[in-house]
């Protein structure tokens, strides 16, 4: 029986966010002056590393983002699982006691246990699953060893095949600008297996294929290696409550990226309506918004989020009948941090858009249908919103890895996502208390760290590409 | 120059205005005083007295903006709206939800938090400076390139983690400096860890954006000039470009000033200063509204001061601007 399928708010919200992006590239595809900026993104060999980076945290995420109910019928309606949940089920459902080291076979504390003979021994107790296939623990070197052995080999086959059809792809695709050598690549299929590799003669306006190719070889290595090792041992070691913490940091890319995009989506359509129309009809319309952007900007954002989000806590527990299940009430709460971050948010972006409003308003092809009689609701649709879009996207991707960054501090004041929501924030949050312990638990927040560093340095790094490119005061500088 | 700052002061009350309807908005409309009363008493098992009770030690018994028991212009006053939100604009922040003085205590947890900030400021200032002015003077070699490429790394990591990692590493790994706590008889020991890493985990950021900043000063005329009169690069650097650079780094800290007094929330809880980041933050996870109120109102006033102080900073680092 097909399981129930299950939509949460920001399920939907990220998933017409995709849509709306395959749309605006199909859109962007056909138009020379929006493609030219991405070609030039996609010709910088970092913004390709990144991008590569970014889209393995995005699939995950998304995968994460398809809910639906385990359970069969009504009367059991089960759990709650993601798409990604069922793929990685070794892992959810691998839970031990407490704490454990990575890749340990014990627990990480010593514990009373009662012997055969009735007398009792402080041991440390064998784990359940991690290493629990192991007949003698001193070949878990070695079992590690082997097993990353494999996962490296299954890497690298995946890779000279996806690779190597890249190559042929790349090179059987007839490139007009040289005839000569299509001539002689044809029948050479063999030469061009991993072709790839090679870095064009001209790598100044080529795709840089072979940083594609290297980023794609790490990153097999990494993913199945750890697939790999996961099903044995627990990678990144278990939390308090003998949780998976590779699980715990895969769950918590959706949160980051959930708040890294949706927060910005919620606040786009308020600040670009409000800085156009501020910026074009200037008068009592830019008063009162310029009013609306000082206002709401003097409250220190920390404060504005804290406030709404004690306000919300107080009115789900007035109304905990409207939310049936946890998951339900924590996605709802995702939701309005997004939405409380984009009200923060929007006012930075409101006030560029009026100012390059103002310029473009004086330019003659709008004075031009103002002189036809052309609606001023047309022409901020027609002139002045496509002209400003550059700034929207540069604001956009360059916001994404500041509210990544965000959500950890608002974990600290206990102001970001629900307790209960998998998000970097909350393992660094409750890491903190674990780095007093002695001997240390440092597993958790290194865990956190990797992750979330990963992803908001290929943020960073492909937004330095994409402003870059779109930037017209840089353009030409080189 | 002095009609521009009354005109500008003057505009800045109906900015406080509209912040403290929003606050007041926020704390008592959506919802009421029975709900903060419920939460802080305990959801289940609390009976209406003990609401009521809790309630007028407060001063929430009143009507939210209309009272009609009372006769006369007290119909406005004495209400909540009047009496907790309008006696901010007289700086009387009255006494927080278990009765602490909050006037008081701002008063006197500023000064710790006075005492992180401005040093972070300064080192940060000259340091930041100083970075970034190394990495234009090696622009297009590869100190630049691998510098932006450690700046934009720094960046990317979470201010979390310079606190949690700093705090490990000197007071727990090196036993250097206790790793909280404050005192007044020997602060600096307290203050030195926090001030660190504050500093530390700017350096990403600012000294990339300043570098952009020099980066664009670089090309100007007067450089070229400068050079041309056979100055020596450093000085061109250090003294000339410095100069008309300062001009967005100056105004950019001006409008940082006042928020000085507010404190770094994180930072300043992590290391048990009693400052007023920790207080905000000790108000919100105690749910304690009087204080978040007082902060918010503050917090605005301050910033507007900052704008002010910009415009002001403006025509005197740069007599090009004119304030009409």
């Amino acid at each position: 029986m097909m399981p129930e399928l299950l939509f949460l708010w920001t399920d939907l919200l990220l998933w017409l966010l995709v849509m709306l992006t395959l749309l605006f590239i199909r859109y962007a595809g056909k138009r020379r002056h929006l493609r030219e900026p991405w070609q030039r993104v996609f010709r910088s060999g970092m913004a390709v590393g990144a991008a590569v980076v970014l889209g393995v945290f995005i699939l995950i995420g998304l995968l994460d983002s398809i809910h639906f109910r385990s359970g069969d019928d009504a009367t059991n309606p089960g759990e709650v699982l993601s798409l990604f949940d069922t793929m990685v089920t070794p892992l959810r459902e691998q839970q031990e006691k407490s704490y454990s080291a990575p890749f340990a076979t014990t627990l990480y504390a010593r514990e009373m246990v009662m012997q055969e003979d009735g007398g009792t021994e402080r041991i440390y107790p064998q784990l359940k699953y991690g290493g629990a296939h192991l007949t003698d623990l001193g070949e878990k070197r070695w079992d590690i060893l082997l097993t990353t052995a494999i996962g490296v080999a299954q890497a690298i086959v995946l890779w000279l095949l996806v690779a190597g059809l890249l190559g042929l792809w790349r090179r059987s695709k007839p490139s007009p600008s040289s005839p000569r050598e299509r001539v002689r690549v044809r029948g050479e299929f063999a030469a061009h297996w991993l072709s790839v590799l090679r870095r064009s003669s001209d790598n100044t306006n080529r795709f840089p294929w072979h940083v594609l190719a290297w980023m794609l070889l790490i990153l097999f290595m990494l993913i199945l290696v750890s697939a790999n090792l996961s099903l044995k041992y627990h990678i990144l070691g278990t939390d308090k409550v003998g949780e998976d913490v590779f699980y715990q940091a895969l769950k918590s890319i959706r949160t980051g990226l959930v708040l890294g995009t949706l927060t910005t989506l919620v606040m786009l359509p308020a600040a670009i309506l409000m800085g156009v129309m501020a910026g074009y009809f200037r008068g009592w319309v830019d008063d009162v918004i310029q009013y609306l952007y000082t206002t709401l900007n003097s409250i220190p954002g920390v404060l504005l989020i804290a406030a709404s989000v004690l306000m919300l806590q107080v009115y789900m527990d007035n109304n905990a009948a409207d939310f049936s299940s946890t998951i339900e009430r924590a996605d709802m709460r995702l939701l309005f941090l997004c939405i409380i971050l984009g009200v923060t948010s929007w006012t930075g972006l409101c006030r560029m858009l009026r100012g390059e409003a103002l310029k473009i308003r004086e330019l003659d092809y709008v004075q031009a249908s103002q002189a036809f009689g052309v609606s001023s609701f047309r022409i901020m649709m027609r002139h002045l919103v496509p002209n400003v879009m550059h700034i929207v996207l540069i604001t956009v991707v360059l916001d994404f890895s500041g509210l990544v960054l965000a959500e950890a501090v608002l974990a600290y004041i206990n102001i970001g996502v629900d307790p209960s929501t998998n998000s970097w924030g909350n393992m660094i949050n409750s890491a903190r208390l674990e780095m007093a312990r002695e001997p240390i638990v440092w597993w958790s927040l290194s865990a956190a760290f990797v992750f979330m560093f990963a992803l908001v340095l290929a943020a960073n790094l492909f937004s330095d590409v994409v402003r870059d490119a779109f930037d017209p005061r840089l353009r030409g500088k080189g | 120059m002095m009609t521009y700052i009354i005109r500008r002061l003057l505009y800045a009350i109906p900015i406080l205005i509209g912040v403290n309807l929003i606050t007041f908005v926020l704390f008592f409309t959506v919802n009421t005083p029975d709900d903060m009363a419920r939460m802080h008493l305990g959801m289940k098992r609390v009976t209406p007295e003990a609401i009521e009770k809790w309630k007028s030690e407060r001063h929430y018994d009143k009507p939210l903006v209309y009272n009609n028991s009372v006769h006369g212009f007290a119909k406005l006053t004495d209400t909540i709206f009047a009496e907790k939100s309008l006696a901010l604009f007289a700086f009387r922040f009255g006494s927080s939800d278990n009765g602490r003085d909050i006037g008081h205590d701002i008063r006197q947890r500023m000064w710790p938090s006075l005492a992180i900030a401005v040093p972070v400021l300064i080192m940060g200032m000259l340091l930041y400076i100083t970075l970034s002015l190394l990495l234009v003077f090696f622009r297009a070699t590869y100190v630049d390139t691998w510098g932006v490429v450690l700046a934009v790394m720094m960046m990317s990591i979470s201010s979390m983690f310079y606190i949690i990692g700093g705090q490990f590493l000197i007071g727990k790994f090196l036993h250097l400096v206790p790793i909280s706590g404050f005192d007044t008889e020997d602060a600096w020991k307290f203050l030195v860890l926090p001030v660190i890493i504050g500093v530390v985990g700017g350096i990403g950021g600012t000294t990339r954006f300043y570098r952009t900043l020099f980066l664009e000063e670089i090309h100007r005329d007067y450089v070229r000039s400068a050079r041309a009169k056979g100055l020596s690069e450093m000085r061109v650097m250090f003294v000339h470009v410095l100069k008309n650079a300062m001009i967005p780094i100056l105004t950019g800290v001006v409008a940082a000033l006042p928020l000085l007094f507010m404190g770094s929330l994180v930072s300043e809880s992590f290391f048990g200063i009693p400052g007023l980041g920790s207080y905000t933050i000790d108000a919100i996870n105690s749910q304690d509204f009087a204080i978040v109120r007082a902060m918010v109102f503050l917090g605005s006033v301050l910033y507007i001061i900052g704008l002010i102080l910009t415009d002001i900073s403006y025509t005197i680092v740069d007599p090009r601007v004119r304030l009409q």
